[in-house]
């Protein structure tokens, strides 16, 4: 089961979670999963079925941008990060 | 000094570098060089105001002189819509606002914004010709601090404006155009875990990147619809692509050619000028140039934008950190995209924290729309907490590197973003400290009014990686001609050139790297974000070895073996006890009719982060303020340092800039909005007569994330000086200025309120 981590100002619409368990096995599944689970997730995480436009998804460590067909082990860590902004 | 580990060939030595005889013979080429047969000149007419309506702006004057070729308005723009674009460097950007701070439509948000452009034959009968256009200003009072424009009742810039928080918008308009929260641990309970908690408020200055070749844009809009621009920038894909999204035309009828850019530093990541131009251009059907004054740089471009911080610290009385908040509040300047999600990332990057708050808020204020400088916003917020931590120090009478040794992330630690560290070199960084000389010696003794301090700073910046393009074309002689998309800034070419040498095992000298057009290579990320000799390395690295992948295949066939019983060693192939250097070989597959064309579109993204400390030695006149630096070491990790000469120079670089920071730059205005010191008489950037010879050691910690160790080491550079600077200021007078740039004035009205 992969272990989703939500940003901070997220979590008040994960009841406060920090983390979250769920089955999937690519990013994608993890985020209709997720949003299925807290509806007021959605409009945060997902704009017209992608990923939001500022938002990248680290699998395991790594920056994998917006590809939420990405593919997870079983044990993959997921962390939705704001894309920097340079100025 | 360099520790290499000595296991390269190439990776580690010190050529002479490619582009070192042009420059020094000054037959470089620089965007603001370029010139077209038929070429006319663009001038650029700026609003004299700091916030404003535009009620009507009437060019028939202009239009109806005779010197004038064209005049351009926001309304020979297509309409921007209200869509977001990924901008260079800056994140998703609103493409209104992008298509404002290039030319206004109807309102204004800072001096210096851009109302109209005129072509005529010489730069003199443009610049004439802008006084005959006339605006109607409806003038606003304007909003230009940063705690001012977060205050409720504060007047709102733009009024189209809604706080984002975590994807969600708020529901009246606001000057905070996002607020950034990252948490994790127990806060609360770390301060209750503490002996000692400390807060304290620090603010920064508006600075500007300082470099020296200004903007420049020559375009040629062709009548069969093709754009060729020529312009100063750091990646002229991003320059192509922008253009592109504002002019809605197709990316395939636009072509941007490099050039030899004078600085950039993060200021020229975007557009300014050249939308203007290939305007004027088609309105005209002759090539047109523009180039700013160094006054239009300063008012008319992107600084690093001002901040106001405040740091809450717990620690225990043998020196552990138990908890942190930081509260980042940053000028975006009139339309919103400061850098303060990166100094959220970055402020406490150095420390081993469990239980931290960081609160970050991007805010408009009516000063120049900000940009990207070198780690954007690091040095604002890595500055304000690193300043705590020496105030915390002197309280527990501990030494300032045992404290953040003592503190130090390390692998596998927590990061601000959630995410943990993979390996890095920062414990390796401050042992490095210690050790040197510098850190061993005597500061020497105060006389009189001259008072002498030192102070350490740690330094952490995130490096990025993204996508980068690379072809090598192997020449029949065995050299190998190197085709990289990055737009060369720190000496690039030479570091990513010795990456497909070491690879291949041939001589540095037998590669030539070239940076073509967007036409002549596919797609490459900025220059920028410390990503080039990482990112388009690895491209350089992957093109070297389809290379020698397509080679072999040669030679199985000129062998009359299979490939996979050819192998290759340090630029020898052999098979079967016969062997063909590399020289030889491409002889060979030449002599056979064989081009061999190495390629890659790489897109690592394993960018190791980087540390940085230094170490300065001040002397402080207590009578004029003046502060003299007397000694200056600067130590980071660079993973493994390709060519440590560019490494050396970057770190010197960001050293001076990071002093200027810390002692005098700063952007001052007028109670109206207007900038006092925009021209470089008063807007005081250190030369090399304020600073001693910088003294430098690399730490070599290779990020397991690149073929050859490589971390990025352009950016980290400029974050510790202002700490370092500040605390050795601090060491020196016994007073604490907390407000930067520590000026004369700053520091005569510290030691006045002192004593």
């Amino acid at each position: 089961m992969a272990t989703v981590h939500i940003p901070t100002p997220m979590r008040v619409a994960t009841d406060g979670a920090a983390t979250v368990q769920i089955e999937g096995a690519t990013a994608r599944e993890i985020v209709d999963r997720l949003t299925e689970q807290f509806p007021d997730l959605g409009g945060r995480l997902v704009d017209d079925g992608q990923l939001r436009p500022g938002l990248a998804i680290f699998v395991d460590g790594a920056n994998v941008g917006r590809r939420l067909r990405t593919r997870l082990q079983p044990d993959s860590e997921l962390f939705f990060v704001e894309a920097l902004g340079g100025g | 000094m360099t520790a290499g580990n000595g296991a390269y060939r190439v990776v580690g030595t010190r050529p002479v570098r490619h582009d070192g005889v042009d420059k020094v013979t000054g037959r470089a080429r620089y965007g603001v060089d370029a010139n077209m047969p038929g070429m006319v000149w663009g001038k650029v007419l700026r609003s004299p105001h700091a916030r404003a309506r535009i009620r009507g702006i009437d060019t028939s004057r202009a239009e109806a002189a005779g010197q004038v070729l064209a005049v351009v308005t926001g309304d020979d723009f297509p309409d921007p819509g209200a869509g977001e674009a990924e901008a260079n460097e800056s994140g998703m950007q609103s493409l209104r606002y992008m298509a404002e701070r290039v030319i206004a439509r109807r309102r204004v948000t800072y001096e210096g914004q851009v109302i109209a452009a005129v072509a005529a034959a010489s730069v003199h009968e443009a610049e004439e010709a802008l006084s005959l256009i006339d605006v109607d200003y409806e003038v606003l009072p304007p909003v230009l601090d940063v705690r001012e424009a977060m205050q409720d009742d504060a007047p709102v810039i733009l009024d189209d404006l809604r706080t984002e928080t975590g994807g969600v918008f708020d529901d009246k308009p606001s000057n905070i155009a996002k607020h950034f929260i990252f948490e994790e641990g127990d806060v609360e309970a770390g301060y209750s875990a503490a002996d000692l908690v400390m807060e304290r408020s620090y603010s920064t200055a508006m600075v500007h990147q300082g470099y020296i070749e200004p903007h420049n844009a020559l375009a040629y809009w062709n009548p069969d619809g093709h754009l060729i621009v020529e312009s100063s920038s750091q990646g002229h894909f991003g320059i192509r692509d922008e253009l592109a999204t504002m002019l809605e035309h197709p990316k395939s009828k636009i072509r941007v050619l490099p050039a030899e850019i004078g600085g950039g530093f993060g200021g020229k990541t975007t557009v300014y000028l050249e939308p203007l131009a290939a305007v004027l251009s088609r309105k005209i059907g002759r090539p047109v140039k523009m180039t700013m004054n160094r006054t239009e740089v300063l008012i008319g471009t992107g600084p690093a934008p001002g901040a106001f911080m405040t740091v809450k610290m717990g620690v225990t009385n043998e020196g552990k950190i138990t908890a942190v908040n930081v509260d980042l509040a940053f000028e975006a300047g009139g339309y919103p995209g400061s850098a303060v999600s990166a100094g959220c990332l970055c402020c406490i990057g150095p420390f081993d924290i469990e239980n931290f708050r960081v609160d970050g808020y991007d805010v408009v204020v009516n000063k120049p729309k900000s940009h990207a400088y070198r780690a954007p916003g690091a040095p604002q917020a890595e500055f304000a907490v690193d300043a705590l931590i020496d105030e915390i120090c002197a309280e527990l009478d501990m030494d300032p590197l045992e404290f953040r040794r003592l503190n130090a992330s390390k692998e596998g630690d927590l990061r601000v973003d959630g995410t943990r560290f993979h390996p890095i070199g920062n414990i390796e960084t401050i042992d490095a400290a210690v050790a040197t000389d510098h850190w061993q010696s005597e500061l020497g003794e105060s006389t009189g009014t001259k008072r002498r301090g030192r102070g350490v700073a740690s330094g952490y910046w995130l490096n990025g990686g993204g996508k980068s393009s690379a072809v090598a074309r192997l020449n029949g002689d065995g050299t190998v001609t190197l085709l990289e998309g990055s737009m060369d800034i720190g000496g690039t070419r030479t570091s990513i050139a010795m990456q497909l040498a070491e690879f291949l095992g041939i001589p540095i000298e037998d590669v030539d790297p070239i940076v073509p057009d967007t036409d002549s290579i596919a797609f490459t990320g900025v220059t920028g974000g410390s990503r080039v000799t990482y990112a388009t390395g690895w491209a350089a690295i992957e093109a070297a070895e389809d290379l020698k992948d397509q080679m072999v295949e040669g030679l199985a066939d000129y062998w009359d073996v299979p490939a996979e019983s050819i192998s290759f060693d340090a630029g020898v192939f052999s098979q079967n006890g016969t062997s063909l250097d590399f020289t030889e070989a491409a002889a060979a597959l030449q002599e056979d009719g064989l081009e061999v064309v190495g390629k890659s579109t790489a897109s690592p993204n394993a960018a190791g982060n980087t540390f940085a400390i230094h170490i300065a030695d001040v002397e402080v006149d207590t009578e004029t303020g003046k502060v003299d630096v007397l000694r200056y070491t600067a130590l980071q990790d660079a993973g493994t340092a390709i060519y440590p000469p560019y490494v050396e120079g970057q770190m010197e670089g960001g050293v001076a800039q990071g002093v200027g920071w810390a002692l005098n730059e700063e952007y001052v205005y007028s109670p109206d909005g207007r900038m006092l010191n925009a021209s470089f008489l008063d807007y005081r950037m250190p030369t090399s007569l304020d600073l001693p010879m910088i003294e430098t050691v690399i730490v070599e910690v290779p990020n397991p994330g690149h073929p050859y160790g490589v971390r990025g080491v352009g950016e980290v550079p400029i974050v510790p000086p202002l700490a370092a600077m500040a605390n050795a200021i601090s060491n020196a007078i016994g007073v604490r200025i907390r407000d930067l740039p520590a000026s004369p004035r700053e520091v005569q009205a510290a030691v006045a309120n002192n004593a």
